[in-house]
């Protein structure tokens, strides 16, 4: 078993913490190996960022993906860039509010409105990411939502933990009829 | 009991290691791939009873933590390609002085400023060579979290035997890339700690006599021996000479303590040698590339193997030329242009069958770049 992941968006989106919590709750709680690299440009915010993340139940040597099963992108340029490059039969979660779908790939291609109902529900766009990321494991159970908790809670500061378990239980209700 | 399992940055487990090791003094700047290693230690170290501080440049880093060492401390550095250019005057100083401390290059793309968050490994020939002179020198480098662990731990380990300075030579993937890292228990792997002198205060202490195993038993300076120390050639109490004699027979310590120590020094790791047709070279994040292709090539029972090199100064030439005699070819796997192939090329006994895969781009090379350069020397075309 091995699936490899693209998270890929603009800097400051949360795209890379995101995919760090995922590799990581995989690794201590699910019992699986995976590598984490990143790509990104010199700036802080807004530049272009892409992370990639291989979960394996054995050793991962290149720690790179170039044809993803799983590509999540939440930029139009994300998009532009990377769509092509999701290997047959994948899967491909785009945000409506940033990505219009313009190809066509050969991969389910789910369209979630993760930006407008977090903003709508919680009013920050701060848990984003973890809305997505709660979309994604629903998409593909690889790692148990109880485990990403366990990763967040070891990071985020406990006046926040409500905040985000809520955000990924929306992200895990947009994402059921997917399935 | 069970060991703790970590999930980090490269960069962040050579912090770990550093401490691990016994790190309690670090001077450094902060540069792109290699803050988090400097930013760490600012938050650990001073809670663990070190000095952190964050210099004005990275010139003075460096001489801080050679400073730093001579008083007593275990010192370390970190930087990256830009940087290391600066260090280069004073990395000499620290070969001349015989100053033990441990400079981490996470290597990034260069000249100049060149590319700071991309990949490279464009530093092989400075490290060796950056400061002027004749002289010998330690670097070192890994590809995945447990290697660069131990191999942080060694850098510290072979800084203090061989009184040097040792550069960690990293690189972006590495440094950024994050994976599994179980934590080794305290006393699982062996530290070396500084030889000090057992003269007496008042005694006649010399700095630079070296003992009959060649070894320079340390006092820590501004303790009870009152000596010199210079970036000059020097005589055994560390003034400065102009005596033929004196300044041979320096020389000649300087390079022969660590040349003639390789098989002790250099560390390498064979993956499906004995019988391989093909053999690829490599080192730090490209080994991965390397071993990915090698594995995946052995499942089909195609004979290739790989050499990974964890020590690359000084080079173990002969450990090459031995373990690559039977190949048909060798492939080096690297991320510059040619910097190792060159000694792999002396190295071995026929040169024409060395043949180099790289990338000098800013990306990572990957499996399939490495299995089209197989291809093109099998004649096979890509």
């Amino acid at each position: 078993m091995r699936t490899r992941i693209i998270f890929s968006g603009s800097g400051g989106q949360g795209v890379v913490t995101a995919s760090i919590i995922l590799a990581e709750a995989a690794v201590l709680h699910e019992g699986l190996n995976a590598v984490q690299a990143q790509s990104y440009g010199p700036e802080a915010r807004g530049g272009a960022t892409r992370s990639d993340v291989i979960i394996s139940d054995t050793d991962i040597h290149f720690p790179k993906v170039n044809h993803p099963n799983m590509l999540v992108c939440l930029t139009q340029e994300a998009y532009n860039t990377f769509s092509g490059l999701i290997r047959p039969g994948g899967l491909l979660l785009i945000d409506r509010h940033y990505v219009k779908p313009e190809k066509k790939v050969d991969a389910r291609q789910v369209e979630l409105d993760i930006y407008k109902t977090i903003m709508k529900e919680i009013g920050k766009p701060i848990v984003f990411n973890i809305c997505m990321l709660g979309a994604f494991i629903t998409l593909t159970p690889l790692v148990k939502p109880e485990s990403i908790i366990k990763v967040l809670a070891k990071q985020i500061p406990s006046d926040f933990m409500a905040m985000n378990e809520q955000a990924l239980q929306i992200g895990q209700r947009m994402a059921e009829a997917y399935k | 009991m069970t060991k703790q399992i970590l999930f980090l940055q490269g960069n962040d487990v050579c912090v770990e290691a550093a401490i691990y090791a016994g790190v309690n003094f670090f001077a450094g700047y902060p540069i792109t791939p290699a803050t988090e290693i400097v930013e760490r230690l600012a938050e650990q170290l001073p809670r663990k009873g070190g000095k952190f501080i964050q210099m004005e440049d990275e010139i003075a880093s460096m001489c801080a933590i050679i400073g730093a060492s001579l008083t007593g401390m275990k010192s370390m550095t970190a930087t990256s390609g830009p940087g290391f250019s600066l260090k280069q005057e004073a990395i000499g100083y620290a070969v001349m002085a015989e100053i033990p401390c441990v400079i981490v290059n996470v290597q990034r793309g260069g000249p100049s400023t060149g590319m700071p968050t991309c990949v490279s490994q464009g530093d092989v020939m400075q490290a060796r060579w950056g400061t002027h002179g004749d002289h010998a020198i330690i670097t070192m480098t890994a590809s995945n979290h447990q290697d660069v662990f131990a191999t942080t731990v060694e850098a510290f380990n072979l800084a203090e035997t061989y009184r040097t300075p040792v550069i960690l030579l990293f690189d972006e993937v590495i440094g950024h890339m994050r994976e599994r890292l179980i934590m080794p228990e305290p006393g699982e792997i062996p530290l070396i700690e500084r030889l000090r002198t057992s003269v007496k205060e008042g005694t006649d202490y010399h700095p630079y006599l070296p003992r009959d195993d060649g070894r320079l038993p340390m006092s820590d300076f501004g303790g009870v021996h009152r000596f010199n120390v210079t970036g000059l050639v020097h005589d055994m109490w560390g003034f400065p000479s102009n005596n033929p004699n004196i300044a041979h027979g320096l020389m000649r310590h300087l390079v022969d303590k660590i040349e003639n120590h390789v098989s002790e020094i250099a560390k390498v790791k064979e993956y499906y040698l004995d019988d391989a047709d093909g053999i690829l070279i490599s080192y730090g994040s490209p080994a991965r590339s390397a071993r990915h292709v090698v594995e995946n090539r052995r499942k089909r029972g195609i004979r290739l193997g790989l050499l990974e090199l964890q020590t690359l100064w000084p080079f173990p030439a002969e450990k090459v030329r031995d373990l690559c005699s039977k190949a048909k070819y060798i492939l080096v796997v690297e991320l510059n242009m040619g910097q190792i192939m060159q000694e792999v090329k002396k190295a071995v006994e026929d040169p024409g069958k060395v043949f180099l895969a790289n990338k000098i781009d800013g990306t990572f090379i990957s499996p399939t770049d490495i299995r089209n350069i197989i291809r093109l020397i099998q004649g096979k075309g890509v």
